[in-house]
């Protein structure tokens, strides 16, 4: 393993402005011996005990067979990874339980389950439970005794989780708070024993959370959902009626709850990003098994051009999204490293940790969900026929892997998130934005540099582009807010953009330092595939920074303005061409020979 | 109860398999290594039968340093201690007389091990194993149970099965279904590192030394010809594939 130095120096959203070294950053290639065997024992479960069940997962009458699977899950203690020992758990750091999401996350129904209980259900009695509450129900939750479901969204209220109607109602004895209201799409529903429930007390403006179990009572469900995907994943509403919940099962404080959930929230994006790594590799391994296999015009499939690009994409986006994943994974834990050294208590400093690079999980997870969703779709193009059929894995795939743009917040939510918190930040002067910003509205303004760097090392040509991309955003960042001001909450449009860009921009630059490090570690010849898939991906991620970077400048600006940071966008996007087919190919040749994800 | 295992560390049954070195070394390069998958079944009923009747699992791996990750993982599944012997496995003789020199200062009551490797696949290391310890050896067992100092062994014949009683001291060559096949759990892999591995050199020096590897020629193309055209079956086997 090779040390990641200089840690902690990096402060969520900095990426914007700051360089970073690449031995600063953390890379898959960096987990030890032990963490490889905690991910393997997780894939060896999928494949033991979920893949050949898939099918009766999905149709299963009832969710026997699902908790069956958790229960089988809890026996081997992959439900009590993050979870400290005290409370009957593995206590493991941030970025292995990112490992163990991804490991999961190729499970189908059987992957949202399990996040579902390990995250959303266990991690606001983690993190903001009392010491009563966390000895009472985290062992329970870390063995699979217990099963968890979070209830946050109802039908008036899914994107703008904060108006949610559900009310509690102190009891005239003061022991118990009432609660009644309406819960929809609530994973793990149908088998859960408790459920984390936000209400809003008497008249308050902001949700409370609770920790309700079954028993309490006046809880009742509709039928299951009837879903495009994940169809084995237990989907319920459910309504509380008069459900007595004791007043020591209020978490955190009154008014929390809203805190709970942005929170609890941002872990599980990034987990999400994870899990949806491990999707798709093991849709990468189907899809190149199918085009080695399959036979047209006297040959494999797997020999012709328009598939081996297909392949070498695949293969890329997952490397880069697995790049970025693990580099935020690790900030995050020297971020708590050094909230614990600081003597801030484990959990404020786990939440705090993650909290700081809120704006990384949002694009992460936006980031990850649109990678599979491109993976499954060629996927499908792949099997050609057999891709719409039901009886082959792509169709399962192919229908899974849209919900993960829709929870966890939607896309566009945490988009808006992304670019709205770098904005916050910026005004606070947490980031130091604007003065950066404003150079580079300077340097537009200038004759352009041309002069030609005589500096030595690994992808000094490409980091100077990432420096640029850089400059881009800052470029089209400053100018909206100048121009926009307060009103610039509302030019969505423009802030879409904006994230997209920061996006390509964070995972570019997060695949390029993974490789560099690579190579200062293995040397240049080792990596030369990995070097292939940083340069297909920085290639794309500029021109997606050049498109998305005009469509928000003709927005908004005019005239000489317009010209010139039209001017300054090229300039910035600007990168020397190569030959990306031979590249592609490169990568799709290792993927073909492998059967399976290139890297 | 004592129970010795041994296990192989060998390439994933997907790898690539190529050679290095004038064919005279096998290419580790990129290659996964797994426990022996006859092992790993061994291995597995060794623990269970701690669990039943109490004692120690040790695993023993004759190996190279590379081999230690397989080592922790059986570890992690259940075994209490191991010992590497420090040396390339270079022929079934040597490995067996590794063993058979740590056993005899040792006295297990069952010495489990995989019916073969799935390298070498020689299949004869438990019958050396026995031979030198001079107790008796059975190969491929698919059942065991322990009663006393007897075992009860299911065996696989030709064409059937041989159940059998023997007493201990065993050498056993194992395969599935003799235990379930287990994943190490969290727990197990948390303590797998706090468990100790000694590293051992070996003794006297390997019999053998390998001039070159090959490898199989590679399958070619299948023609399919109709029944009624038998005749241009034969010529062709006569002269295309000119076995004829
Ligand atoms: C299978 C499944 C499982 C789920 N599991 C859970 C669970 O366990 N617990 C739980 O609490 N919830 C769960 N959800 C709910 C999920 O989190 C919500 O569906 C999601 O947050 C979106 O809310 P909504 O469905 O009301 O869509 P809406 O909020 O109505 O959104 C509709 C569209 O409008 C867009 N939109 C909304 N607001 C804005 C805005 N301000 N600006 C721009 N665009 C906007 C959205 O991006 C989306 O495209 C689950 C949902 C599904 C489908």
């Amino acid at each position: 393993m090779t040390i990641t130095a200089n840690k902690a120096s990096i402060k969520g959203g900095e990426f914007l402005i700051k360089d970073i070294d690449a031995s600063q950053i953390f890379t898959p290639e960096d987990f030890t011996e032990e963490q490889q065997m905690i991910a393997q024992t997780c894939l060896d479960f999928l494949r033991t005990e979920v893949h050949p069940r898939l099918d009766e997962i999905d149709y299963a009458k009832n969710t026997d067979l699902m908790v069956e699977l958790m229960d089988k899950a809890g026996e081997l203690g992959l439900l009590g990874t993050a979870i400290p020992e005290e409370y009957g758990g593995f206590g493991m750091n941030f970025n292995t339980s990112m490992l163990v999401a991804e490991a999961c996350g190729g499970g189908h129904s059987f992957s949202v389950a399990l996040s579902a209980h390990t995250g959303i259900g266990t991690l606001p009695i983690l993190y903001y439970g009392n010491e009563e509450q966390k000895a009472k129900y985290l062992p329970r939750l870390a063995s699979g005794e217990w099963k968890a479901a979070y209830c946050l969204t109802e039908p008036d209220a899914g994107s703008d989780a904060n108006s949610g109607k559900t009310k509690a109602v102190l009891s005239e004895d003061g022991k118990h708070y009432i609660i009644n209201g309406q819960k929809m799409w609530i994973t793990n529903g149908g088998f859960a024993d408790l459920f984390i429930v936000f209400a809003k007390i008497d008249a308050d403006k902001s949700l409370t959370a609770f920790i309700v179990e079954k028993d309490f009572g006046g809880i009742t469900m509709n039928e299951e959902e009837r879903k495009m995907g994940i169809k084995g994943s237990s989907t319920r509403q459910i309504f509380f009626n008069d459900c007595k919940v004791p007043v020591e099962n209020q978490l955190y404080t009154r008014e929390g709850g809203f805190k709970i959930a942005v929170n609890i929230l941002n872990i599980g994006r990034i987990k999400l990003a994870s899990a949806v790594v491990g999707a798709s590799k093991g849709i990468i391994g189907k899809a190149v098994n199918y085009a080695n296999e399959r036979k047209q015009f006297g040959t494999s499939i797997s020999n012709f051009g328009a598939i081996k690009h297909k392949i070498a994409e695949m293969n890329v986006k997952v490397f880069a999204s697995e790049s970025a994943c693990y580099r935020a994974g690790q900030n995050i834990d020297d971020a708590i490293e050094d909230l614990l050294a600081s003597g801030v208590e484990s959990s404020q400093a786990k939440l705090k940790g993650v909290e700081q690079f809120a704006i990384e999980c949002a694009m992460l997870k936006v980031h990850g969900s649109e990678i599979l969703d491109f993976i499954v779709d060629e996927g499908v193009q792949i099997y050609g026929g057999m891709g719409f059929s039901a009886e082959a894995p792509m169709d399962r795939a192919y229908r899974d892997s849209r919900i993960n743009r829709i929870f966890e917040g939607t896309n566009e939510i945490n988009r808006l998130l992304s670019v709205g918190t770098v904005v916050k930040r910026a005004m606070k002067g947490e980031i130091n934005l604007m003065p950066a910003a404003m150079e580079v509205g300077k340097e537009i303004m200038a004759i352009p540099d041309f002069s030609i760097s005589d500096e030595e090392g690994i992808f000094v040509a490409e980091k100077k582009v990432i420096k640029n991309m850089k400059k881009a955003i800052l470029m089209v960042a400053g100018a909206a807010l100048q121009k926009f001001m307060m009103k610039f909450e509302q030019e969505q449009e423009i802030i879409m953009n904006l994230a997209d860009m920061m996006i390509e921009l964070y995972v570019a630059e997060s695949t390029l330092l993974r490789v560099e490090k690579l190579i200062t570690v293995r040397g240049e010849a080792a990596c030369a595939l990995q070097k292939d898939a940083a340069l297909i991906y920085l290639h794309s991620a500029v021109e997606k920074t050049n498109n998305a970077g005009k469509s928000a400048i003709t927005s908004f600006a005019e005239g000489d303005e317009l010209r010139v940071m039209l001017m300054g966008l090229k300039r910035f996007t600007k990168i020397e061409p190569m030959n990306l087919k031979d590249a592609r190919r490169r990568i799709a040749e290792v993927s073909i020979e492998k059967n399976s994800y290139a890297f | 109860m004592k129970i010795l295992v041994c296990v192989t560390s060998v390439p994933d049954t997907t790898a690539k398999i190529s050679f290095t070195d004038g064919d005279t070394k096998f290419n580790k390069a990129g290659v996964t290594y797994i426990t022996g998958p006859y092992d790993d079944y061994a291995l597995s009923r060794a623990v269970e039968l701690k669990e039943q009747h109490g004692g120690t699992v040790t695993v023993l791996n004759v190996g190279e340093a590379d081999a230690e990750p397989v080592i922790r993982k059986c570890l992690a599944i259940g075994a209490d201690d191991a010992i590497r012997v420090n040396c390339e496995a270079t022929d079934s003789y040597f490995v067996a007389t590794q063993i058979a020199n740590i056993a005899a200062q040792e006295k297990y009551d069952l010495i489990l091990m995989g019916r073969e490797s799935i390298d070498f696949n020689s299949g004869v290391v438990h019958g050396l194993v026995a031979e030198l310890l001079g107790i008796p050896s059975l190969s491929p067992v698919m059942k065991l149970d322990i009663e006393g100092s007897t075992a009860k062994i299911t065996r696989e014949i030709e064409g059937g099965k041989e159940n059998l009683e023997a007493s201990l001291p065993l050498v056993l060559g194992c395969q599935e279904p003799i235990a379930e096949w287990k994943i190490p759990n969290m727990r197990g892999i948390m303590t797998a590192r706090t468990k100790p591995l000694k590293v051992i050199e070996p003794v006297g020096e390997g019999l053998t030394s390998t001039d070159k590897y090959e490898l199989p020629a590679p399958k070619g193309a299948c023609k399919m010809i109709l029944a009624e055209n038998a005749e241009e079956l034969i010529t062709l086997l006569k002269t295309e594939a000119k076995v004829l």
